[in-house]
């Protein structure tokens, strides 16, 4: 009767104790905690309640295994695999990116996403721009609201396309093809202009700490305007259509220059000898603008066609 | 206008096959552009052109080998597709 409860009360503080060692994470990571003891544990003890009712002749040391050694050791064997297959796949999408730094972006909770979206929308009160760190690094979008996330601009994207289907339903103009242009279409116009970010940031030797998520997620936040330019264009036609473009390019518009303006312009330039930044000013300034300038016009270019 | 992946894809290899093929001493020299004519200053506040030398430099050197097999690659799928 106490085996069950003896195997599982002896995984469950294995599994708790497994994450967060020598990582200064600020926020809890459980996704890493070991999957292997605590399902084979959880399996084991399964199996002990099914297999100790039907095993009446061995002793008390052989309820912890199988009736069936075979199965014991193949069970054994296959979790061993998968556990290798896990590990493979983990250290091979290391190689590329860091796990690490995309669960960063995704650490929100629900009072950041509201504070987020009612910034995006109406950026004009808002005062303090700054992203605060912790010790050299950024706090977490769960403790600082002007840290950016990619939480929101996937909800978006994937939210847009959603919209596209049913705007495009709406006009009896639908069909699967076209939803699957719509997506691939607005994918393509992130990365063109993340990687138009990343050459202009290079060429004009601008050293910040923008990363390459960071500005996936600037170049995401666009979305939101996207879709309430779109829900407004469905439900008030035309009018509301250019009421709430104006609206959301001039909301985008401002917080992308005041969020970029922190990191472009007052990035310091490794060898600042007395020299100032490395590149001028007046081309920073140019590069926040035009990418300010940019969002519009795409804005404009993935919704119009949409709402005629 | 419909901008696929597969397009995507198309564009980025057009790009930097045509930053791959551009020769230093037959081109790029003419034009004042060669590789031992950017580079005047120290540190890393080196200017537009002599960044754009390093990037042209750096994407024929890294790219090469892969540029063979990309290009391999798309003439087979090409003439098997259509």
């Amino acid at each position: 009767m106490d085996l069950p409860h003896h195997g599982y009360r002896a995984t469950k503080p294995r599994a708790r104790a497994a994450p967060t060692t020598g990582d200064p994470v600020l926020f809890e990571d459980t996704s890493s905690a070991a999957p292997g003891p605590s399902s084979q544990g959880y399996y084991a003890s399964g199996y002990n309640m099914e297999g100790s009712p039907n095993d009446t002749q061995g002793g008390p040391g052989m309820n912890n295994l199988f009736t069936d050694p075979m199965a014991s050791a193949a069970m054994m064997y296959g979790s061993s695999l998968a556990n290798r297959g896990q590990e493979i796949v983990n250290k091979e999408i290391g190689r590329f990116m860091s796990v690490n730094k995309l669960k960063y972006f995704f650490a929100v909770d629900t009072r950041y996403v509201l504070k987020k979206l009612m910034i995006l929308m109406f950026p004009y009160t808002h005062q303090d721009w700054d992203v605060r760190y912790h010790r050299d690094t950024p706090l977490t979008p769960r403790q600082d609201v002007n840290a950016p996330d990619l939480y929101i601009p996937t909800m978006a994207f994937i939210t847009y396309i959603l919209l596209a289907g049913m705007a495009l339903g709406i006009q009896k103009r639908f069909s699967p093809e076209v939803l699957g242009l719509c997506a691939s279409t607005a994918l393509v116009w992130v990365i063109i202009e993340v990687l138009i970010m990343l050459l202009s940031l290079y060429l004009l030797t601008v050293h910040s700490d923008l990363s390459t998520f960071d500005l996936i997620a600037y170049s995401g936040y666009k979305y939101v305007g996207i879709i309430f330019t779109m829900v407004c264009g469905l439900l008030f036609g035309s009018d509301g259509y250019f009421v709430a473009l104006a609206w959301s390019s001039f909301a985008i518009m401002f917080f992308i220059v005041r969020s970029l303006k922190m990191k472009i312009l007052t990035s310091v330039s490794s060898d600042s000898m007395g020299m100032g930044s490395s590149a001028k000013p007046q081309i920073r300034i140019y590069i926040t603008v035009a990418t300010a300038v940019f969002q519009p016009i795409i804005i404009y270019w993935l919704t119009s066609h949409l709402v005629r | 206008m419909a901008l696929t992946l597969y397009s995507l894809i198309q564009s980025i290899i057009l790009c930097t096959n045509a930053i791959a093929v551009l020769h230093e001493e037959r081109f790029l020299c003419k034009f004042g552009w060669g590789a031992d004519q950017g580079v005047g200053g120290f540190g890393d506040d080196l200017g537009v052109k002599a960044q754009i030398l390093n990037l042209i430099r750096s994407v024929r050197t890294v790219m090469r080998v892969p540029l063979i097999l990309v290009n391999s690659a798309c003439i087979v799928l090409l003439l098997l597709f259509g």
